[in-house]
């Protein structure tokens, strides 16, 4: 942003005709350049500082002969071709971590997005309900815990096919945070948003779409955001059952062939991605519960 | 009056009461009230005595425990538009502009009936009524307490109901505020014609608008104590009726009723 900013400045000083208007402007714009700049220096420094100092200390500390981690130096040496180059293809199964990071987004979209479908469908009917939310919330409330390798098997045993079974692991890990978060949105409208609609005779469908989901939204997004999170966590899961090229299976193959190295550059892959993925959700979700909150 | 619109609204015999578990409380018990086609009805009451209550089951959005209670001779057992209610809270969504609260009522009701084009012309026309045009793309949380509570007379109108409900619809507002909303209510009651029924706590306020008032008694168990005629000829001038000897007759009749007879008392809470 601020490379922008900098390059429009020099363009305007060639200008005869904007003189007397550009006058006031300069010192402003300047202003406004350097508080941008610090605000961005505020932000970037002490991360990349911290960022340093950990490496720093890895470093030391695994520089011994004896060390079984490698250092980041040596991840650097030994697997600066996945670092330097995301979106690098070989060959079928050697392309770069950039690839292989979308294969396994394209299987959360999958997974999620009918967690998120089925989740928010589940959760308001059983808002709308108080005998079948207290039929129902102990039992998600035990299975929300079930860590996604645990369902592995199940699901194996259910679909007998790897493909549906990672995403069925991906879907019933993501499932239950939007659930209860959808039926707690719903039990949370207010009454006379009730009256208002009974009022109007709104039927199921126009109730769902005009006064459900607007007003339960921040807390649909709220149990969305915690299910892409889980269904990123689930990846590493779901891809030892499907193999192939995606970045979870990738962790797994190099844990086989030791290249340790490997996996460490992986593992920043996911942990970027996983953070990107939870700030696009909540991104969308305050845009689009803008108001309703007031 | 003909004996058809004597009976436009009818309140036989009504009895409400709430079960919770195995409590059972009494809110209303024998209600009967007759109100004609047009007529401004007040009803005023102590907080807590089943104003809402009553209001509620006009509306159909709650059921009567027993009785009867009929609109033009049809029996109210579910909510709908042609009993549109103005609820205290104006309760507009808060996720939608001004112009599409009102649009939300308006394509329910007239989707059959009006054009997309006479739709829009409506909806404007009734948040000109209120003068809320110029607000029309605001959200609820971008206007004042007044306006919102105009747009929300303002939706109400919109649905063309047979009886208008206002449940203590400016008891949130400033005086002045007040007093603005009154005035545009008794204009809206002059050039439409509309039945309506305001639950109201302020004295003032029920004498001047209404034709009669409707005094409750105290809960539990509460009903109809009594009922005052206000004969004052329309249109009402705020000030010129301070002294008005009929103006402060009935005020004094409504206040003697609420604070001689049927004091509030605090412990029966
Ligand atoms: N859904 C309900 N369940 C049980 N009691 C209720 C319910 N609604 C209202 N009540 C009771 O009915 C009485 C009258 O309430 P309401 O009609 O709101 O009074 P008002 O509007 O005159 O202040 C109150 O004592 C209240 O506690
Ligand atoms: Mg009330």
């Amino acid at each position: 942003m601020s490379v922008v900013a900098l390059k429009s400045r020099p363009a305007e000083s060639p200008k005869p005709e904007a003189k007397v208007m550009a006058l006031p402007a300069p010192p402003k714009s300047r202003l406004a350049i350097r508080r941008i700049l610090s605000d961005i220096a505020g932000r970037v420094l002490p991360p990349a500082v911290v960022l340093v100092v950990l490496l720093a200390i890895w470093q030391v500390a695994f520089s011994g002969q004896t060390s079984g981690l490698p250092t980041p130096s040596t991840v650097w040496t030994e697997s600066a071709d996945l670092i330097l180059d995301p979106f690098y293809v070989y060959g079928t199964q050697d392309i770069g971590l950039g690839w292989r990071v979308l294969t396994s987004l394209e299987r959360v979209a999958y997974g999620f997005g009918l967690a998120a479908v089925v989740g928010v469908l589940v959760g308001a009917i059983l808002g709308q309900s108080a005998l079948m939310m207290r039929g129902f919330d102990p039992i998600f409330q035990v299975l929300r815990t079930v860590p996604p390798l645990a369902w592995l098997p199940i699901s194996l045993a259910a679909f007998m096919d790897s493909r549906p079974s990672a995403i069925f692991v991906i879907f019933i890990t993501a499932i239950w945070p939007i659930i209860i978060n959808t039926a707690a949105g719903v039990r949370a409208i207010p009454q006379d948003y009730r009256n208002v609609a009974a009022v109007l005779r709104l039927n199921q469908i126009e109730f769902f779409w005009k006064i459900m989901v607007p007003s339960a939204a921040p807390y649909i997004f709220s149990g969305l955001r915690i299910g892409v999170g889980l269904s990123w966590l689930a990846i590493v899961a779901a891809e030892m059952l499907t193999g192939g090229v995606g970045i979870g299976f990738f962790i797994w193959d190099a844990w086989n062939s030791s290249r340790l190295t490997d996996i460490i550059v992986a593992l920043v892959y996911i942990g970027i991605t996983g953070f990107v993925l939870d700030r696009l959700v909540g991104w969308i979700g305050t845009v689009v519960s803008r108001g309703t909150a007031t | 009056m003909t004996s058809t619109s004597a009976k436009y609204l009818h309140i036989d015999r009504v009895c409400k009461s709430f079960t919770n578990g195995s409590k059972v409380t009494d809110v209303l018990s024998d209600i009967r009230l007759t109100i004609d086609k047009g007529e401004f009805v007040s009803i005023i009451g102590h907080s807590g005595c089943g104003k809402s209550t009553l209001l509620n089951l006009i509306a159909g959005l709650t059921d009567v425990t027993t009785g009867a209670l009929k609109l033009e001779g049809r029996e109210v057992n579910a909510p709908g538009p042609e009993r549109a209610v103005v609820f205290q809270n104006h309760s507009l969504l808060p996720w939608l502009t001004v112009y599409d609260n009102v649009k939300l009522a308006v394509n329910k009701v007239f989707s059959a009936t009006k054009t997309r084009a006479e739709r829009h012309d409506w909806i404007l026309h009734n948040l000109d009524l209120v003068q809320m045009t110029h607000a029309a793309d605001k959200r609820p949380g971008e206007i004042s307490g007044g306006m919102r509570q105009r747009v929300g007379i303002a939706r109400a109108l919109s649905m063309e109901p047979k009886v208008l409900l206002l449940d203590e619809p400016f008891g949130a507002l400033d005086a002045l505020t007040r007093a603005h909303l009154q005035d545009a209510v008794m204009d809206i009651h002059a050039r439409l014609g509309n039945t309506m029924i305001m639950i109201t706590h302020d004295v003032d306020e029920a004498v001047l608008l209404a034709d009669r008032i409707v005094m409750m008694t105290n809960g539990p168990a509460a009903t109809i104590g009594e009922v005052l005629d206000v004969a004052i000829p329309r249109p009402r001038d705020r000030i010129a009726l301070a002294s008005h000897p009929d103006y402060v007759r009935a005020r004094e009749a409504v206040l003697r009723f609420l604070y001689e007879r049927h004091r509030f008392v605090e412990a029966a809470e």
